[in-house]
């Protein structure tokens, strides 16, 4: 009998309304999880051209920006259609509240979608000279190639805070106690060094094989950082009450533990052995293997983090 | 000129009345609320007891809806209210997320955030709330807490000790109190919300934030699509009324 299994001091809830449940849903995720890879690529691909000559990673100078191209532009065509009202995120820029940082990201990642764009059609027309010769666009972009190098500074800047807003973001959803974690900025960070690294290993065929190591060490160096993020949390983090009963969710038992634990598995844990194995032995089908591993993991991972806060009732 | 809110739940008795005439006066779609009273059993039989708690925004000093909303849809009038502006509103729902207390509801007509707003537009006229003017026990009490003279302010001069608002330790600074309230119907994690266990509906969750009619894709075409007005009768099914005659 219920009753009897109640305890006496605790009490139940005999009539309430309808609670809301999940309201950020995976087209959350998939905004997170597209813009890790939209910013990461470029904070790689600036590590990679830091450390080796261009003519070891051929490719690079157009694959980086068109890969953070069509990512960035996932994450903003599902920041767009998650709104209930799409047409009104005019109001963003007409209206533009500065507290909140949904207003100052959405300003940044205008802005860094726009200078990645220029990058992206720099860097391809000049790539690839036979195209599209009689072109206005194409020939203005390879008489203007220098810019490239100028504006690239610019775009590895804005990427840092163009990856941690959205950490901003959850710390200013002061409803969901989980997401209040300083770690949440390093996980951020992390994440997109993670995507990053994945995404170029997947274009990295024809590169050295001392480019292709360190893209496997930056790889390993941030599965092994996510993870250790995520166990921080997953076993330290009793702040509050809150977070704590947030955290059941993927305790043992907890309706989004297998998922959590896959994340962990798939994302962090399997891509972390790989990448280190890589690191002795180039082993390019493995590493591709791992990096894509890495990013479904990567993509459970944010998915749990962003829906266990949203299962608690709040009143 | 700083509007606050005191509910006594010694006297409230959960007829609800306030979240009847808050329905009808700001014609609140259904599945939504604006003003809930909850009901809470303690206790174990024959010693349990119900206890009721009505739940509204707290139009808070330090409002983290407010700070989170891109657009300034929320916002401050100079009473202190946190007003809604849903014509500017974009539906980005951050409000829903930081909000702690879950006052925020995306309506299903409109598409956009909608909450409490201690009646603004009454308030503006010079007239009460409409929960406060239908409660029979005068269990909600409203005034001006910068007034020392006003009936809020000598209520909590005379219960101090005994005023408490939800959840404290999040530095929203409520200006809703309650007086005559404990951890257990304050606190939604001290509350048990047990499958089956509920009077009158099983509905624990809603399946839809916003309007059900209209997945992504009809959001960008809604504007160019004349389809009928919404209102509380689209939530309904009529269909099961037999035809005359048919009997
Ligand atoms: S209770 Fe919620 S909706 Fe009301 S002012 Fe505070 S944060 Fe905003
Ligand atoms: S849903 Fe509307 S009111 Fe809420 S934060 Fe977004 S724009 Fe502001």
């Amino acid at each position: 009998m219920v009753e009897s299994t109640v305890h006496a001091t605790h009490a139940v809830v005999t009539l309430d309304v309808a609670l809301p449940g999940i309201i950020w849903g995976w087209m959350i995720t998939l905004n997170m999880w597209a813009k890790s890879i939209g910013t990461g690529v470029i904070l790689v691909g600036a590590f990679l051209l830091y450390r080796h000559k261009k003519d070891e990673m051929p490719n690079l100078r157009w694959t980086m920006p068109l890969i953070s191209f069509i990512f960035l532009n996932i994450f903003l065509l599902f920041t767009l259609t998650d709104l209930h009202q799409p047409y009104r995120m005019v109001n963003i820029f007409l209206h533009p509240h500065w507290t909140s940082a949904i207003t100052v990201g959405a300003w940044m990642a205008s802005l860094f979608t726009a200078l990645v764009t220029v990058l992206m059609v720099i860097g391809y027309f000049d790539a690839h000279p036979n195209v599209r010769k009689n072109c206005a666009l194409a020939n203005a972009a390879r008489a203007n190639s220098s810019l490239y190098e100028k504006l690239f500074p610019f775009v590895v800047f804005l990427a840092i805070p163009v990856t941690l807003y959205t950490a901003i973001i959850m710390a200013e959803s002061s409803a969901r106690e989980l997401w209040q974690a300083p770690a949440e900025v390093m996980q951020m960070m992390w994440a997109a060094l993670l995507a990053g690294s994945a995404a170029l290993i997947l274009v990295s065929g024809k590169w050295s094989a001392e480019a292709r190591k360190d893209l496997a060490l930056v790889l390993a160096i941030a599965t092994f950082f996510s993870f250790l993020m995520y166990m921080g949390e997953y076993f330290f983090s009793f702040k509050s009450s809150e977070a704590e009963a947030t955290l059941a969710y993927v305790h043992a038992g907890g309706a989004y533990n297998t998922e959590f634990w896959f994340g962990m598995v798939l994302g962090f844990i399997v891509p972390f052995f790989i990448a280190v194995g890589n690191m002795k032995s180039d082993n390019k089908t493995l590493l591709r293997f791992a990096a894509i591993l890495a990013l479904v993991g990567l993509y459970m991972a944010k998915d749990v983090w962003l829906k266990i806060p949203q299962m608690l009732p709040l009143s | 000129m700083k509007l606050g809110f005191l509910v006594d739940l010694n006297l409230c008795m959960g007829c609800k009345g306030c979240e009847v005439a808050c329905k009808v006066e700001n014609e609140v779609p259904l599945s939504s609320w604006r003003l809930r009273v909850k009901y809470i059993d303690i206790g174990t039989f024959p010693d349990a007891k119900r206890e009721f708690t009505p739940l509204r925004c707290n139009h808070c000093e330090n409002a983290p809806c407010e700070r989170i909303c891109p657009v300034s849809a929320l916002h401050y009038l100079e009473n202190g209210i946190v007003n809604v502006d849903s014509s500017r509103c974009i539906g980005c729902a951050g409000c829903m997320m930081a909000c702690p207390y879950g006052a925020i509801y995306m309506d299903p007509e409109t598409n956009t955030a909608d909450k409490c707003t201690y009646c603004a537009h009454r308030i503006e006229s010079g007239m009460m709330p409409a929960c406060v003017v239908i409660c029979p026990v005068q269990a909600n009490i409203f005034g001006d807490l910068d007034d020392d003279t006003s009936h809020i302010s000598q209520y909590i001069m005379a219960h101090q000790g005994a005023v408490q608002v939800r959840k404290p330790e999040k530095h929203t600074n409520p200006k809703h109190f309650y007086v005559g309230g404990g951890t257990q119907t304050l606190d939604p994690l001290a509350q048990q919300r047990i499958e089956g266990y509920s009077l009158f509906n099983n509905i624990t969750h809603l399946d839809h934030i916003g309007d059900p009619n209209h997945g992504v894709i009809d959001r960008f075409l809604a504007p160019f699509e004349s389809h009928e007005k919404l209102d509380n009768k689209s939530f309904v099914d009529f269909d099961n009324h037999e035809s005359e005659g048919g009997h």
